[in-house]
């Protein structure tokens, strides 16, 4: 660890540039962000969608811009995040926090489960292994209509107060709906950053770099990535979870392969590989999307076009081609 | 399960093979551009979709269903050659993902545009008249048009395989896919081998969206789910091998049409099982070489 782990004492030890700084603190930068998003975006409840659709791109990020995976399975993540957060609601009566605990834990869960099977194939069979295995869980959650709801989706997630050790949260309130999801984003801002800077972060980006110059120094490289796949599930089952508590219903639709699409778009929109790229590239997604479902029922195709232009011309995307501008 | 005769489950049998068979055109021509290309065509459902659509717009416009079999894969080929020539090509030596990626978008793109044109309900796909009614087949009477598909198949089958292996151009089709750095030293211009490859697999795809347009109709969504299951074909037979393709496509469709007889809710999630299976005993598919996607 010793090679990868000193450099970056020295750069904290030196005067860093701001530049340095921001990567230091990006979690704290984020964070600000967030806090201060609600007062230049007039719409809250786009607002709430930006946030959880960029917890669940930070999620996709894991295994895509830093693991270097393309998966197309992680509807099956967020799903079963907030499939489990209803049902814990719904079907037991549980706590909002206990929701969302489960809620992390069904993305921790299915992630090990989809993981265990995909990461036995390499390269570009992962895209297609768990594309299809997600679609297995879409039909499971189809038919377990008890449960679920079937094709109608699980209704009646009625959270109206978020009650704090007695601080009781308006959970209707739009504003105090922003920030009760911002807390949830922030931590997984701070524990992603964590993550990230850990010599187990280092571990995640050499395998991406050079899986067989990662192998031959001796770290094992299918449990890194299943492990880097797992921890992506707890943040796409976070997103998930949040999901269902702010529309207060979970459709089936979360399942579907279009979700899992369209996490790949905002990742590849903002800029994989980057910190805060997949919040930009949620707020471009969802924007843009609004926009345009304005004037057309056609967005689809707008939205498509663009992210080939995408692909063919800007496969940095937007955070990840103002930072190599502002890099010094 | 007393009511289950023999014939029964021999009938099951064969309606798997017609659904095999459309499994194994949509797998062959995903095979055929990954083992030349290695694009994994995202945008291969949209071609299948479009060729069933313009093989809708082509009997709304006084054709008949044999036109159709012509002039479908013909005009979803040429615009598969104009994808690849145009929107493909740039991005070769750009990472594997960047391909997919785009396909991906295309597929969108595709999808709308058939919406806009044709509306987002789907339609009924009218059986040829020939084709109509059941034929004895030894076992019980079998719908003479799934019987048709699979003979259909089986042309395609012939045709490609004496495409591959006994014209010239064939032959730097296989040398190709096995390296085609050499092959460029020798001479020959890839980049048209591909394209043509490319067209080639599209059109074998809307070929088999025409096939399967009579038998559960036409809508813009069908071809996300074939996709999938198109991936598990791939999967099970191995990604870029042609004759694990036509194997696992037909073990598919006999798949989930048994479970459909003994256990239809499970029918859909049959085939994952089957999936999760093959990954598990044998991660590279059964003709798959292993260590090839590294």
């Amino acid at each position: 660890m010793k090679e990868i782990t000193q450099p970056m004492l020295r750069a904290q030890a030196a005067p860093v540039s701001w530049f340095q700084f921001a990567i230091t603190h990006r979690a704290s930068l984020a964070s600000l962000v967030v806090l201060v998003f609600p007062l230049v975006m007039p719409f809250t409840a786009l607002a709430v969608n930006i946030l959880i659709y960029g917890l669940y791109g930070l999620g996709f990020n894991l295994v895509y811009g830093y693991l270097g995976l393309l998966s197309f399975g992680h509807a099956a993540l967020l799903g079963t995040g907030a499939y489990f957060c209803g049902i814990a609601i719904v079907h037991f009566g549980l706590p909002w926090f206990a929701a969302i605990a489960l809620g992390v834990v069904g993305g921790l869960a299915m992630a090990a489960l989809i993981g265990v099977l995909a990461i036995r194939t390499r390269g570009i069979y992962f895209a297609m292994v768990t594309m299809a295995l997600s679609q297995c869980v879409y039909y499971l959650f189809y038919q377990a209509v008890d449960w679920t709801g079937g094709e109608n989706g699980l209704r009646g997630i009625n959270v109206r107060v978020i009650d704090l050790f007695g601080l009781k949260i308006d959970f209707i309130n739009p504003l105090a709906r922003y920030y009760v999801i911002a807390a949830f984003v922030i931590a997984a801002f701070f524990v992603l950053s964590r993550i990230l800077a850990s010599p187990f972060g280092a571990v995640i980006e050499a395998v991406r770099e050079n899986e067989t110059r990662a192998r031959a120094s001796g770290y094992d490289v299918t449990t890194t990535r299943l492990i880097t796949f797992v921890l992506s599930g707890g943040f796409c089952g976070l997103a998930g979870a949040l999901q269902a508590l702010h529309l207060s219903i979970v459709p089936i639709e979360i399942l579907h392969y279009d979700t899992s699409g369209i996490v790949v778009m905002i990742a590849l929109l903002g800029g994989m590989g980057t910190f805060f790229g997949p919040m930009i590239g949620a707020a471009a997604f969802l924007l843009l999307e609004n926009l345009v479902s304005v004037w057309t029922v056609h967005w689809q195709l707008i939205v498509g076009a663009i992210f080939m232009i995408c692909v063919l011309f800007f496969p940095a995307g937007i955070w990840g081609t103002l930072i190599s501008r502002g890099k010094p | 399960m007393a009511g289950l005769s023999l014939e029964l489950i021999a009938l099951q049998l064969f309606a798997g093979l017609a659904l095999g068979a459309i499994y194994v055109l949509f797998a062959i021509g995903l095979s055929l551009i990954f083992g030349m290309l290695t694009v994994v065509n995202f945008a291969h459902g949209a071609f299948y979709m479009v060729g069933a659509y313009v093989g809708l717009y082509i009997l709304m416009l006084g054709g008949n269903f044999w036109i159709c079999l012509i002039a479908v894969p013909l005009a979803v080929g040429l615009f598969g050659l104009l994808v690849e020539r145009f929107l493909i090509r740039p991005l070769y030596g750009r990472g594997i993902d960047y391909p997919l990626l785009l396909t991906f978008g295309l597929s969108y793109v595709m999808v709308e545009l058939v919406r806009i044109a044709f509306g987002k309900t789907g339609y009924p796909f009218d059986t040829p008249e020939i084709l109509q009614g059941a034929v004895n087949i030894g076992v019980g009477y079998f719908p003479l048009y799934r019987l048709f598909v699979i003979g259909a198949t089986a042309a395609v089958l012939l045709a490609l395989w004496l495409f591959l292996e006994r014209t010239s151009f064939g032959l730097i089709i296989r040398a190709g896919a096995r390296d085609p750095q050499i092959v460029r030293v020798l001479g020959v211009d890839v980049s048209r081998v591909w394209l043509i490859v490319f067209g080639i697999g599209t059109a074998i795809a809307a070929f088999a969206g025409l096939l399967a347009a009579p038998l559960q109709g036409v809508i813009p969504e069908m071809g996300g789910t074939i996709l999938a299951e198109a991936f598990v074909v791939t999967v099970v037979g191995g990604m870029g091998s042609i004759g694990g393709a036509v194997l696992a496509g037909l073990l598919v469709g006999v798949v989930v049409s048994m479970t459909s007889l003994f256990a239809p809710e499970m029918a859909k999630v049959s085939i994952f099982a089957l999936m999760a299976v093959v990954l598990i005993v044998r991660p590279q598919g059964f003709f798959g070489r292993a260590g090839l996607m590294s």
